[in-house]
């Protein structure tokens, strides 16, 4: 098992930089010049030295790898003099926001933890919801309950997440007052009744993204159940008296669970590209916004992290995936 | 005369397929939608002459006119210039729905090309599927945005302002969603090249193109006619993201997720975001159902049951 997960991880390294070039080719690529993008708000000598530590004039290959060690090496150092004091980076040039003028990485720190807590629960309540759904609906197959699930489902990810949130924020918020439409970032939980106010403001995004997510959930939960219910062990179990409750939990559950967790660990970075919608309907201030905030300003630094921040996000979600499936079934050998 | 019974006449696997589709109500519902919006936004602009572009040049009528709920004159209201939310919607629509189709015809035509090179030349697999892979990887939406941003405007000053930005989402679309049908595609192709009817071409000195052409290609249609309608959806949903995060086409030229962005600025009248909301909605749907009924009807193991 170990030297599977050593042997994954060695793969995710060069796939990684595949990634990286196919990133840094598309911006270097397009038209006009990283100079003329700069804006003329920047000072010039933090603009001379932004063009040194890109290399303007350099050929292609050492632009890349200067941009590499930018990502790689200087930005790294740098997190590591914030987080223990030292002094390892010195006064090389950090990857800067042309918009706000902090470094890129110090913007998407603060903006990551909006995103992760909608994010986090709305994926969550999804499976919470998909899976009885989905045993459920295996278990009656054809019945009224399964009929209507698959048809919420199916509504489920046809309608996009902006119509329905928007619909949500025309009843609950417009129509019936119950929720505000407008996340409110400064709130920090300190205590309980801040705790409730976050939750309370937390609704209508986390609702919206876990009924997108779960539509999706349900039905492979349901198209593998229904696989394994079929199956002869399940016969045996009936045959040797076993209640129904233990054959579906403890049997069926257990094996038609093993495909569904992988769909789940490779759903996690599609939630992020949903989160980039969602944050825009209710003016969540976290990375989607940030990301779409940049591309309206023209600040190319922070829009080239943030697509290379999911990269990265989808390539580990992968290997978490992979891996898992290998615990998980132990008919798979990897050796 | 002892022998009457009767001897069908023979049927086309495409008539057996067809039964089978039309027993799925889900599907044929899909149908009939996508039949009356493909009507509503081809022949309605035929017979509804309403302007959906320009603004009224009379000031005086136009803020008179602003966000009027339906009428008889304007039956789904006018948006707060007064231009009529129906002609709008019909073109929208159309360009919507071209942007669909037109990205799932080049996500088909690149995904079944890498597909059948991967499956049929042995030397190209590795490398053709490691870049699939590669691809999946690739955080799509992000950087479809960043494509569109940083290539849109080269494309708008070549094409024109709108044909521009409908090159640079329809090729971002179809570019980033083709991996499936490659997939998918390869599968078949490696299944098929071993049987049989492709050796006793090979043996009577077929090319590779015209086996690929002729004994190929012909067998993995089904498959990849139900990737195409899901690819449909999913360019739909994709075109109006993009629109909708004001990425996509100009805010005055009208596309279903414009239109969408472009209320949800002027959120006191509600109704207006509803019309294109319900519509892309509708669409997908009814394209979603079309998809199962065909994966049912394209199933040789279900067909004729």
């Amino acid at each position: 098992m170990l030297t599977y997960i050593l042997r994954r991880l060695l793969v995710a390294i060069p796939t990684l930089i595949l990634i990286s070039i196919v990133i840094f080719l598309l911006v270097d690529l397009a038209p006009g010049s990283p100079a003329s993008e700069i804006p003329l708000t920047v000072p010039p000598e933090v603009r001379a030295r932004i063009l040194e530590s890109l290399g303007v004039n350099e050929p292609i290959h050492v632009r890349y790898l200067l941009w590499a060690k930018q990502f790689f090496w200087t930005e790294p150092l740098h997190g590591i003099d914030a987080a223990f004091g030292t002094d390892w980076a010195g006064d090389s040039q950090r990857l800067i926001s042309y918009q706000s003028r902090v470094p890129v990485f110090a913007y998407i720190w603060q903006r990551l933890p909006q995103t992760l807590t909608v994010i986090g629960s709305a994926y969550l309540l999804a499976v919470l919801i998909a899976l009885p759904i989905g045993i459920y609906s295996a278990y009656r197959q054809y019945s009224w309950f399964d009929q209507v699930g698959t048809f919420v489902s199916m509504i489920g990810f046809s309608v996009p997440t902006f119509f329905t949130g928007l619909l949500m924020i025309m009843l609950f918020t417009t129509k019936l007052g119950l929720f505000p439409s407008i996340f409110d970032t400064n709130l920090r939980v300190t205590d309980w009744s801040s705790f409730l106010k976050m939750l309370h403001q937390m609704t209508l995004p986390v609702v919206v993204l876990a009924l997108f997510n779960a539509a999706e959930i349900s039905r492979y939960t349901r198209s593998s159940v229904l696989e394994n219910l079929g199956l002869d062990y399940v016969r045996t179990a009936r045959a040797k008296g076993l209640s129904e409750r233990k054959v579906i939990l403890k049997h069926v559950l257990r094996n038609s669970l093993i495909p569904v967790v992988t769909v789940i660990a490779l759903g996690m970075p599609t939630i992020f590209a949903g989160a980039i919608v969602t944050e825009q309907v209710f003016k969540i201030n976290g990375i989607g916004a940030a990301l779409i905030g940049a591309i309206v300003a023209n600040d190319l630094p922070v829009v080239v992290t943030i697509a290379f921040i999911t990269a990265v996000l989808i390539v580990f979600f992968n290997l978490i995936a992979d891996i898992l499936y290998g615990i998980l079934d132990p008919r798979i050998r990897y050796d | 005369m002892t022998d009457t019974s009767v001897i069908e006449a023979p049927r086309s696997q495409w008539r057996d397929i067809w039964d089978q589709f039309r027993t799925h109500k889900g599907a044929m519902l899909g149908l009939i939608v996508v039949g009356m919006l493909l009507t509503f936004v081809i022949i309605g602009p035929l017979f509804w002459r309403a302007e959906p572009i320009l603004v009224d040049p009379d000031a005086a009528k136009m803020i008179l006119g602003r966000n009027k709920p339906p009428t008889w004159d304007h039956p789904f209201g006018t948006d707060q210039v007064a231009r009529d939310i129906m002609a709008r919607l019909m073109l929208g629509g159309k360009v919507s729905l071209a942007v669909g189709f037109v990205a799932m015809a080049v996500a088909i035509f690149v995904g079944t090309l890498i597909g059948v090179l991967a499956g049929y030349f042995r030397r190209l697999d590795g490398p053709l599927m490691r870049l699939t892979d590669l691809f999946l990887s690739l955080p799509l939406l992000p950087l479809l945005l960043v494509l569109v941003f940083l290539y849109g405007q080269a494309m708008r000053n070549a094409f024109g302002i709108n044909l521009g930005t409908f090159f640079i989402i329809v090729i971002g679309i179809g570019l980033t969603s083709w991996m499936q049908v490659a997939r998918i595609v390869r599968g078949q192709v490696l299944a098929l090249k071993e049987q049989e009817f492709v050796l006793a071409a090979r043996s009577i000195g077929t090319g590779s193109t015209n086996i690929i052409l002729r004994h190929v290609l012909p067998n993995v249609v089904s498959p990849v006619m139900i990737a195409a309608t899901l690819g449909i959806a999913n360019a739909i949903i994709t075109e109006s993201v993009l629109s909708f995060l004001g990425q996509g086409f100009q805010p005055d030229f009208p596309t279903w997720g414009s239109m969408l962005n472009y209320a949800y600025n002027n959120q006191t009248y509600p109704i207006q975001m509803i019309w294109p909301g319900v519509a892309i909605s509708l669409t997908v749907l009814s394209v979603n159902y079309i998809g199962d009924g065909l994966r049912d009807a394209l199933d040789p193991r279900i067909r004729g049951r």
